[in-house]
């Protein structure tokens, strides 16, 4: 079992990509935040990483917990789910 | 063409919340993808900033002045990390406000109303 | 809407190649220091602090931290003044059970506690003052998620906010008055306090001073963007 140091960096990033990929994608609105918040966690062990322990303190307190917060109580006031509804024309056709 | 794994992940965040702002169209889901693109675009700032073989710019015993890594773009950061979160959150209370007058969130629905 | 998706894609595809062929010129992990090899050498007979990415946020560049406290306070105001109404009040129905209410008051002295520990040492430690204001606003987002009556004494919070954004402007004009120029050092370079405890609590001329003032004014004004979110009224 070799050891090396720069696998961790590869998993962490791939992990990163695909929290990014399914919070834009799910329907879900709540899941999407906290793909979200995900992504900033990532982001923070990234920036710990690159020798940067300020930023990532920053990152931590104020990605994963208020900005997460945040649009929590925002989805709290407005609705839940993305509806799909069908294609109207375009909007270069103005009535 | 040979890049790094860090510019790699922070191009793709970036590509990613730029394909929710332009393909989505819920108000909240364009405000999720604006939220990752302003996390890639700092990541970037940061990994610009990296030597390799060096430590983290606090000058305590053993890390000499010709030890640590770039201090400014961590600077910047640490300033854009906050500024992101306030625009954020006033972008959501327009959101609760639209929703509330016009009872609806899709941005083809906005766009046709007038007054 | 097949084509949108086709188009914004392709789109997509030749913004990320632009910007890869572009960042192949910048060589990752290269010494590429400039102005910044110039304070990592004089940050510390110039200000006091053994932090290095502090003594830059407050003290070469701290006409910029202004400025982002500014648009803090702006956003903060915003939210407020967009969501007023005449008559607003907590729609929580369910009380949080015994374990979440006991545990969150006996918690709450301790995360305040933490987060003033990170902004007074700012000049030492990593952190400073943002992450902490951030951790005292996370104590208060806890209380108003246990318990379902709790509120945050507003107009307290509202003129404390004030009060220290005033203390950051008026910190500035003593230093306008002593040297010569806005936000002048004047403890570590008029008075001369701490010059021989560098790396010790009282050092570091004015960075302890402006970050407590930072940090509370974070910490309140996060404080007060939650609560304004969290209310609902009729008009």
């Amino acid at each position: 079992m070799t050891s090396c140091v720069q696998c961790i960096e590869y998993i962490m990033v791939f992990v990163m990509i695909a929290a990014a990929v399914f919070a834009v994608e799910w329907k879900d609105l709540l899941a999407a935040v906290v793909g979200m918040a995900a992504v900033s966690l990532v982001a923070s062990i990234l920036f710990f990483f690159l020798q940067a322990p300020d930023v990532a303190m920053t990152e931590a307190a104020i990605g994963a917990a208020m900005s997460a917060a945040v649009f929590i109580f925002a989805i709290k006031r407005t609705q839940r789910y993305e509806t799909e509804e069908e294609e109207r024309p375009g909007w270069w056709i103005r009535w | 063409m040979n890049i790094s794994v860090y510019y790699f992940g922070a191009i793709s965040l970036i590509l990613t919340g730029l394909y929710a702002v332009l393909v989505k169209r819920n108000l909240l889901k364009i405000l999720v993808g604006l939220s990752i693109m302003e996390t890639g675009v700092n990541l970037l700032l940061i990994s610009i900033g990296y030597i390799a073989g060096r430590s983290a710019p606090i000058l305590s015993e053993g890390v000499g002045p010709n030890k640590a890594v770039d201090p400014i773009p961590q600077a910047l950061v640490l300033t854009a990390i906050v500024i992101g979160v306030a625009t954020t959150a006033l972008a959501l209370t327009v959101a609760i406000n639209l929703y509330e007058t016009y009872k609806t969130l899709n941005v083809e629905e906005l766009r046709r109303l007038r007054g | 809407m097949v084509m949108k998706r086709a188009i914004a894609i392709l789109t997509l595809l030749i913004i990320g190649y632009w910007m890869a062929s572009a960042l192949a010129n910048v060589p990752f992990g290269a010494d590429k220091m400039l102005v910044g090899q110039y304070y990592l050498d004089h940050v510390k007979a110039q200000t006091g602090a053994v932090n290095a990415v502090t003594a830059v946020v407050v003290n070469y560049r701290g006409f910029d931290t202004l400025g982002e406290v500014t648009v803090l306070f702006i956003a903060s105001t915003g939210v407020a003044a967009l969501l007023w109404r005449r008559k607003r009040e907590r729609t929580a129905k369910t009380e949080g059970s015994v374990v979440l209410t006991t545990g969150s008051r006996l918690l709450f002295p301790f995360i305040v506690l933490f987060g003033a520990y990170i902004f007074i040492h700012g000049h030492l430690t990593p952190g400073g003052g943002f992450p902490g204001g951030a951790t005292i606003a996370t104590a208060f987002l806890m209380l108003y998620l246990a318990f379902s009556t709790y509120e945050i004494p507003h107009r307290g919070f509202e003129i404390t906010e004030g009060l220290a954004g005033m203390g950051y402007v008026a910190v500035g004009l003593v230093g306008l008055a002593v040297g010569g120029y806005f936000l002048f050092d004047w403890i570590w370079q008029s008075w001369g306090w701490g010059h021989a405890n560098i790396g010790r609590l009282f050092s570091a001329g004015f960075i302890p001073v402006i970050y407590t003032i930072i940090g509370i004014k974070v910490g309140t004004e996060l404080s007060g963007i939650v609560d304004s979110m969290v209310k609902e009224g009729g008009e």
